[in-house]
């Protein structure tokens, strides 16, 4: 069915499609309005049965989801930034015990300065945790995304996150494709664990391992990953036999077969990426675009078939290794190891600044052009980049960084100061 | 009121078994079918108050639960010796997640259970006093304010026993611990003001708390049989002495704990709703010292530098809590 | 269900890790010998019989007893009971009242009609036993018990013994004494009375006895040397006692001393005050702490109007009256002469001096040993002369029921083992459970049961028993004050403490068993056992 409706609205309903029996909540923005709409629709009764359990942190709300999926129950949470750091320690044994818990994460920059906007540093400084990581561009993918996510995680017992672009995605408001029931019991078969807490046939769950075994159930779980890379495009065949979309998938590439210079991408920025390859092939420029879905498990085979024909690729991503540069990027190179081709990674949209047709524009033509440096911060402030490190050389206590640029733009505090 | 004791069969319930007794006002201890938990084979240390503790509370919980329980285990001791791969000693199933989250784990399972309608099916939660006053008290309020069907267990040995004796918020006042070395003019650790998690867990208004130890075994089954017939958050602290940690002899532990409970140390009550409903009286009381100088972690408060003004502030705060809690028999009684 | 590798394990799989590798010391159930048994002159198995009357099985209580002692309800009402000056709850509150339960066997024992168990298959072996007191029924008893022909000669026309002409029926009322005397003669043992054996080979040989126990008791009484008047009305206690068995009842005035400090002369005084005297003195030349006689004795019969003259001696007896010395004690304690003296009115007075025995029957006998008045006997009760044994008064010891019926016990052992050409090996005593032993906190709480007493004129004016014995409610409280010591009495608490599982419980009756696969050795067991049943013991290397 057709909504129009707020991008954590339609992944509501999509939760409750599939049925979750345990949903714990905290709130933190911009995932929130997910689980308030969740939280309405228990409480009125109709998603049933289903305990809607308003935790006090994420870190409780990830260790309730892995209490209740380890009894047998179907498992959900959101959360995004702070709060998925806040969780880590219990994101790393939901995926250490194996149990397929779906979190959406609604992508934030991570603080301090604290920020509410979307990158996607939170999702990624999960990336070894274990968990399987799928981006999605659109609204509808996000809620196709989490159909899929459960059938996955259950089937492998293992995490997902579906990640979706906070604010960009979570608090659009865009038509939206909601499934019905049917479609998605069809297509979602009730929980079955692997292992349950269950008196009738009693289990010890999270053993201490030791050396003699540690490195074999770490194997498991990277095994269990490579797995996924086989079902996830089945899962989305299925899918779109099913619900008559594409969707989902471990890559999707975008006029790709004869460029020369491929834009590589995650989430919700591919839509403008699009439109600015558009443009460009119209003006007759070979590009295309490789959007990553399944970020975990990472598809290096995917990728590298996808790059393979075209000269150069540039990947731009809303992340940041601190002290090396890009992170999806890394992955990138290694997917095309031995190709000689040619990579460039742009750093973009770091705590929700915007990524601008006009930017991209001129990035990609320096990227087809090979003129830009292994490394690209977009759109960066130079001039109060310099200032503040020409400060930082002249006085020991030169004061708070953010601020200071923003003095420097001459925006909000500037008045004060 | 509070666990009535059998007043007179040669032993009354003072001991695990009594053949006295009709079989139905015996101890689940005292039963050669009691379900025996946590299994032989356990690599706690000998003596180990918590092994006992444990199997004393989650085998009472069995019974009252027709054995139809779901154990949550945060890190530590308990976890540790219980469940080394590839062998568990756990007879009933069982997850240990994490350090901090025993509570919050506990609280998925009971909504788990609940969801899936199988409202026989009881969850207890267990953690020592590291994870259950410090790094899990924020999962275990949490769990409290919602009243989630959960019954949790504090095994308060009074400091972090697995990582090597380092001191807790359950830490007594002037114990050594590796971390509060008895150095210095104020040796041992600090005369806070503590941190009462029963009085805590209290605060919430959950429908039960209590205390008991593993020297008042009668009173820890009704205890636990009492919280298990119960729904809600409810919150047992339960008092077990660690040889390691302490520096006590082995076969002292029930010992160290029935003078913890005698001396005023450790006050045994029980309380619905957040107000106290019984107390377990003081049978023949001892002063601090008699509880404390068996104890090597209190070994530098006697002997050639003597701290007898650290002891006095000991004992007064086992006075508090004997008046505090009326632990004493009423005068002509 | 493929369960996760490592992280998810089987249920219970830890019994692969045999904790018992850490031990260094191991536990071991023991029993010790609680101190009521180790004091108890007749050997009984104290603990042994409390542990069933606790759980209300008074009759299996009275089989365990009677294994040792025929005579419960006279040994509840007569023995000292050294066993409850033993008894390790006497450290705690009071001691058991061992006696009081055990007069309530005998008393049951005598009102349900229980009997002693057949004896074992016949050995065609004869005893004598001289003398049906309570060392001759003993022996003989515990001889037809194993299976011996036993005939008892008794010179006497009753049995009993000092039992019937010594202690007072207000003390043992002569229906108990012959209910108990007569189970023992259902057994099969002979009882001929009034026949005095005046040469013992002779009696043997006639008879055709194998072996013989002499229990003739010492029913001599001892005189002092006192001057008296030949008006002076002089008795002994012996002769006071053993009359008020018969038809003619003591005439002993209204004002009756007595001279001596032992248990007969308080029975005697007690008597007078009985029949009628208005005033009973007992003249005794030292102090109430140096007295012989039992002090509740002295304090009931001081209760009943008894006098007691301290540090005096007769030296002189008159028609009416006596003339008394005051005596001090010296710093050794002995009482010596003061030369101070005084007159006191007396009717009578009776001489309760101690007693001796008649050795006329072993006049004769080659090898025997005589010396102070009695018969020395070996080890093992023997005689000097092969297959004579002898016990009771008339063998160097205590004089009271109790040793004499231990006596008869021990001779009745020897006596067999000898007739089947052995000796008798006592079972090595273990180590006494020493109040130190115990954990005592786990005994409840329970102060002592008081006996019921007769009331005051009752007991001033007839025989009617003094001490009351306690009804089935308060015997089963009584019992269950027992502590048990040294022996298991399935509390459990091993089963329950271990923190390892590694005590395996067997089941009612059945006691436990380490399972030393899994002890780690820690010492819980033995720290929290109440009655000291395990001890620790090193490993070996």
């Amino acid at each position: 069915m057709l909504k129009q409706t707020e991008g954590s609205k339609a992944v509501a309903e999509a939760i409750s499609l599939c049925r979750p029996e345990v949903i714990c909540a905290y709130p933190i923005s911009p995932q929130t309005h997910i689980v308030e709409a969740l939280g309405e629709m228990v409480k009125a009764g109709r998603l049933t049965p289903c305990e809607f359990i308003n935790v006090e942190s994420e870190f409780a709300a990830m260790s309730v989801a892995i209490g209740a999926s380890a009894a047998g129950a179907r498992a959900y949470t959101a959360t995004a930034s702070q709060g998925l750091l806040f969780m880590a320690e219990a994101v790393y044994n939901a995926s250490g015990l194996g149990l397929p818990i779906v979190m959406t994460v609604a992508n934030r920059a991570i603080g301090a300065p604290i920020n509410i906007w979307n990158d996607h540093s939170d999702s990624l400084s999960q990336r070894d945790s274990g968990w399987m990581q799928l981006f999605a561009e659109t609204n509808q993918e996000a809620v196709d995304l989490h159909i899929q996510a459960f059938r996955l995680a259950e089937e492998l017992s293992m995490p997902i996150m579906v990640c979706m672009d906070g604010f960009i995605l979570t608090h659009a408001f865009e038509r939206v494709d909601i499934p019905s029931q049917q479609q998605v019991d069809a297509y979602l078969p009730p929980f079955e664990p692997r292992q349950v807490l269950d008196p009738a046939e009693p289990v010890s769950i999270g053993a201490m391992v030791g050396p003699e075994a540690f490195m074999e159930v770490r194997y498991l779980a990277h095994a269990k990953q490579m797995q996924a890379i086989e079902r996830i495009p089945q899962l989305a065949a299925e899918f779109k036999q099913a619900f008559g979309r594409d969707s989902g998938g471990l890559i999707r590439t975008y006029c790709t077969e004869d460029a020369e210079t491929i834009i590589i991408a995650m989430g919700s920025v591919l839509g403008t990426i699009k439109d600015t390859v558009d443009e460009m092939r119209l003006e007759g420029h070979k590009i295309g675009v490789l959007g990553i879905i399944s970020y975990r498990p990472f598809p290096l085979a995917q990728v590298r078939a996808a790059l393979i024909n075209s000269k150069r690729f540039l990947v731009l991503e809303k992340s940041l290794a601190v002290g090396m540069g890009g992170i999806v990027a890394t992955d990138v190179r290694m997917a095309v190891t031995g190709t000689g081709l040619k990579g460039f990674t742009a750093i973009a949209g770091l705590g929700g600044r915007p990524i601008t047709k006009a930017s991209l524009h001129k990035l990609f033509r320096e990227a087809e052009g090979e003129a830009l440096p292994p490394v690209t911060f977009l759109d960066l402030d130079w001039e109060a980049v310099n200032k503040q490190l020409e400060r930082e050389r002249q006085t020991r206590r030169s004061g708070p960084v953010a601020e200071n640029i923003l003095h420097d733009k001459g925006i909000v505090s500037a008045k004060f100061g | 009121m509070g666990f009535q004791p059998v007043k007179f069969y040669q032993t009354g319930t003072f001991t695990v078994g009594n053949r006295l007794l009709a079989p139905m006002d015996r101890s689940v201890q005292a039963g050669q079918t009691r379900s025996n938990s946590i299994n032989s084979g356990h690599r706690a240390c000998q003596g180990c108050g918590e092994a006992l503790g444990a199997r004393y509370a989650i085998d009472a919980a069995m019974a009252e639960s027709n054995n139809q329980l779901i154990a949550v285990n945060a890190t530590g001791c308990l976890e540790v010796f219980s469940t080394p791969y590839p062998e568990s000693s756990w007879q009933v199933p069982w997850i240990h997640s994490l350090f901090g989250n025993a509570p919050a784990v506990a609280t998925g399972v009971a909504a788990a259970m609940k969801v899936k309608g199988k409202t026989d099916v009881r969850v207890v939660a267990q953690g020592g006093d590291g994870s259950t006053t410090d790094i899990g008290f924020g999962c275990l309020s949490g769990m409290f304010e919602r009243n989630d069907d959960v019954l949790y267990i504090c095994y308060d040995n009074e400091a972090y026993m697995n990582t090597g004796v380092q001191r807790s918020s359950a830490t007594p006042p002037a114990a050594r611990t590796a971390t509060t070395m008895p150095v210095g003019p104020e040796p041992g650790n600090v005369f806070g003001q503590g941190k009462n998690l029963p009085e805590i867990a209290m605060a919430h208004g959950i429908p039960y708390v209590a205390t008991a130890t593993v020297a008042d075994l009668r009173d820890l089954e009704y205890k636990v049989r009492k919280a298990m017939k119960m729904h809600g958050a409810r919150y047992i602290h339960l008092f077990v002495p660690c040889p390691l940690g302490w520096g006590t002899a082995s076969s002292d532990t029930i010992l160290m704990a029935r003078l913890a409970k005698e001396s005023g140390m450790f006050p045994v009550f029980e309380a619905e709703h957040g107000e106290v409903t019984g107390v377990l009286k003081i049978r023949r009381q001892v002063p601090v010292e008699e509880y404390m100088k068996p104890q090597k972690r209190f070994a530098h408060l006697f002997g050639t530098h003597a701290r007898p003004d650290m002891v006095a502030r000991i004992q007064a705060i086992a006075d508090r809590n004997i008046r505090k809690y009326g632990l004493l028999e009423d005068e002509g009684n | 269900m493929s369960k996760p590798f490592a992280i998810t394990l089987k249920p219970g799989t830890s019994l692969a890790n045999l904790t018992g590798t850490w031990r260094t010391e191991r536990p071991v159930y023991i029993n010790r010998l609680p101190p009521c048994n180790n004091a108890c002159p007749a050997g009984e198995n104290i603990q042994g019989w409390l542990f069933h009357a606790e759980s209300g099985d008074y009759e299996q209580a009275w089989r365990v007893l009677v294994q040792d002692n025929p005579l419960p309800a006279v040994m509840g009402r007569v023995c000292y009971h050294p066993c409850e000056g033993a008894c390790n709850r006497g450290q705690l509150d009071e001691s058991v009242g061992i006696n009081s339960v055990e007069r309530f066997l005998g008393d049951e024992a005598i009102k349900q009609g229980w009997k002693f168990d057949a004896p074992a298959t016949s050995t065609g072996k004869k005893v004598l036993v001289v003398g049906a007191g309570p060392s001759g029924l003993s022996a003989a008893y515990h001889l037809a018990r194993k299976g011996h022909r036993v005939e008892i000669q008794e010179a006497g026309p009753l049995a009993g013994g000092m039992m019937r002409f010594g202690i007072p029926k207000y003390r043992l009322p002569r229906e108990v004494l012959d209910a108990e005397v007569a189970r023992i003669l259902d057994l099969g043992v002979r009882l001929t009375l009034n026949t005095k054996v005046a040469n013992i080979e002779q009696s043997m040989k006639q008879g055709g006895f194998d072996a013989a126990f002499l229990a003739v008791g010492a029913h001599i009484a001892k005189r002092a040397f006192i001057p008296a008047g030949d008006a002076a009305h002089i008795v002994d206690a012996v002769s006071v006692l053993r009359s008020m068995e018969g038809e003619d009842k003591p005439m002993l005035g209204r004002r009756v001393v007595v001279y001596g400090g032992g248990n007969t002369a308080i029975d005697v005084a007690r008597t007078a005050k009985r029949l009628g005297a208005t005033e009973a003195i007992i003249v005794y030349r030292r102090t109430r702490e140096k007295m012989p006689a039992h002090d509740f004795e002295v304090e009931e019969a001081l209760q009943e109007g008894v006098m007691i003259k301290w540090l005096s001696t007769i030296k002189q007896a008159e028609e009416g009256s006596l003339t008394v010395e005051k005596m001090v004690l010296d710093d050794k304690g002995v009482p010596q002469p003061t030369g101070e003296f005084e007159t006191m009115e007396a009717d009578s007075l009776v001489l309760a001096l101690g007693q001796d025995v008649d050795l006329s029957l072993l006049e004769g006998v080659a090898g025997l040993e005589i010396s102070n008045g009695t018969v020395q006997v070996s080890p093992d009760m023997m005689t000097g002369f092969p297959g004579i044994f002898a016990g009771g008064d008339m063998v160097p010891s205590e004089r009271t029921v109790t040793v004499a019926v231990g006596h008869g016990k021990k001779a009745a052992r020897n006596i067999d083992a000898w007739l089947r050409g052995a000796t008798y090996q006592p079972v090595a005593k273990h180590e006494i459970a020493t109040f130190d032993k115990l954990n005592p906190w786990y005994y409840s709480d329970a102060d002592k049961t008081v006996r019921p007493m007769l009331d005051m004129i009752r007991r001033q004016t007839s025989f009617d028993e003094v001490q009351g014995g306690l009804d089935e409610t308060n015997a089963l409280f009584e019992a269950r004050r027992c502590l048990s010591c040294g022996n298991c009495f399935e509390c459990d608490n091993c089963y329950g403490v271990c923190p390892d599982n590694a005590v395996i419980k067997l089941g009612p009756g059945k006691g436990f068993q380490f399972n030393y696969d899994y002890c780690k050795g820690c010492g819980l067991c033995v720290a929290e056992c109440p009655c000291g049943a395990i001890k620790m013991v090193p490993e070996e290397t």
